[in-house]
């Protein structure tokens, strides 16, 4: 596969979008003869008004619908973080993960004590609860 | 409705899998400063497969097996090296491990696609019904791959790292030697007991041979150990909590099996008990940068083993503490 399918998936398509703003541009229009119309036919002018609603909102929802899409395609990188502890003053420190970081990697002196300092863990945290089944 | 429904997640999936090229691509040309576009390569690398032995006569199919793995890890480990001339050997392993999540999402779009298309070609609502009654199952996995793939390219430890965490603070500060293979072992005294460590070689995404480790160190006690405790992490199921451990006996070990084979093989030969401690975690978390809970349990996981070693040995007995898992971001 190409560079090119990859952009393809990540936007809306062109076709939905003419076609969304096709079906805005005629509810518009029916709402712009909807008042218009209203002193001299009444009835047609509710039934504009209706379709014209209607249309807005079914292109507004597909609208919305199609960005969600869009949205929830990304892969999300979760934030890792880094755990930093001097073995002999028990100073510890957290920062976020680094390339080239691992558990049990010697680092730099510590701030305290000047003893060299190390990786103890490595983990990301999940904000969001789980869902719980009460059975 | 539903072809709408099997229609999108394929969409997702087309998106995740070419993310995921991107990824590996990307990473490549940053560690391994290659002289070419490696983006042919890695292609190619995708669509690599791999024929299981023939199991007409299954008598000695375990180690046929073995050696096709072997053939392919080697062959696998040899690309990337071409791929990346300027990696190391931790990055050459973490780069295997990306293209591998790379192929697996690969595999899971091509598949999906592959049953889509032919339900549609013939027309078969019930073709349809049964991709569209596993999608959930299958966009989950995928989506683990694709947290995995950037979990390897950075080199983080995955959840399936629980066990070789444990064996790494269980042997931090000891004296390590090399077995085979790509597993490291470290005499640690644990209450007043010779406890044998093992672990795959870290900091690389590397699982080792941990059945070739196990083997190599009961035939050099000639088989007087007491015990062989095995940690992993094990799947959970629906409503458990993840980092949850627990312990039983059998050789906790996954993959195609060869290993758990070897080890079984070698207990049996010296009538040696086997112990398991899980744990416990979903598909998605096993594959993705290791949970705060998991990291957590390690130190739950040493008090279990504590107790397995007191309530099941002798002092001075020896024991075998093996750490089963990807050992990725994690050092000795």
């Amino acid at each position: 596969m190409t560079q090119s399918t990859s952009a393809e998936t990540t936007k809306i398509s062109t076709y939905l979008m003419l076609i969304v703003l096709m079906v805005l541009a005629l509810s518009i229009v029916a709402l712009i003869l909807a008042v218009s119309t209203f002193a001299e036919n009444q009835p047609l002018a509710t039934s504009l008004l209706i379709i014209g609603f209607i249309a807005m909102a079914i292109a507004a929802y597909t609208l919305f619908q199609s960005r969600r899409r869009a949205v929830s395609m990304k892969i999300v990188a979760p934030q890792v973080m880094t755990t930093i502890e001097c073995r002999k003053c028990g100073f510890k420190s957290v920062r976020e993960f680094q390339r080239g970081d691992f558990v049990f990697k010697d680092l730099e002196k510590c701030q305290k004590c000047d003893d060299k300092m190390m990786i103890t863990a490595i983990y990301k945290e999940i904000k969001e609860k789980e869902k719980t089944y009460n059975v | 409705m539903m072809i709408r429904e099997v229609e999108n997640s394929l969409y997702k999936l087309r998106h995740i899998k070419e993310e995921g090229r991107k990824i590996a691509i990307e990473t490549i040309k940053e560690i391994g400063k290659p002289q070419t576009d490696p983006s042919a390569r890695v292609d190619r690398y995708l669509e690599y497969f791999t024929i299981g032995p023939q199991a007409m006569d299954p008598a000695g199919i375990v180690y046929k097996l073995d050696h096709i793995l072997d053939v392919r890890d080697s062959r696998l480990k040899d690309e990337v090296k071409l791929m990346a001339p300027a990696s190391d050997e931790v990055q050459t392993n973490n780069l295997e491990n990306t293209l591998e999540a790379a192929m697996a999402l690969n595999f899971i779009y091509k598949v999906v696609r592959h049953y889509y298309i032919q339900g549609k070609k013939t027309l078969s609502l019930y073709v349809i019904l049964q991709l569209q009654m596993i999608l959930p199952l299958v966009m989950k996995e995928a989506e683990a791959y694709a947290s995995a793939l950037k979990a390897f390219a950075f080199g983080q430890p995955i959840g399936d790292g629980a066990g070789p965490l444990v064996a790494a603070k269980l042997m931090h500060g000891y004296e390590t030697r090399k077995v085979p293979k790509d597993c490291v072992v470290a005499t640690v005294p644990i209450e007043n007991r010779t406890a044998l460590i093992i672990k795959a070689e870290g900091p690389g995404g590397n699982v080792g041979k941990p059945g070739d480790a196990v083997k190599a160190v009961i035939d050099e006690n000639e088989g007087k150990i007491a015990s062989v405790i095995m940690i992993d992490a094990g799947l959970k199921l629906e409503g458990e909590i993840v980092g949850e451990v627990a312990d039983g006996i059998g050789a906790a070990i996954g993959g195609p099996g060869v290993d758990q084979y070897k080890i079984e093989e070698a207990l049996l030969e010296y009538h040696i008990p086997i112990n398991a401690i899980i744990v416990k975690e979903d598909i998605g978390d096993a594959v993705s940068p290791m949970r705060k809970e998991i990291s957590d349990s390690a130190d739950k996981v040493i008090e279990r083993v504590k107790n397995v070693i007191l309530e099941r040995t002798k002092e001075g007995d020896k024991v075998i503490i093996v750490g089963v898992g990807n050992t990725i971001g994690i050092g000795q």
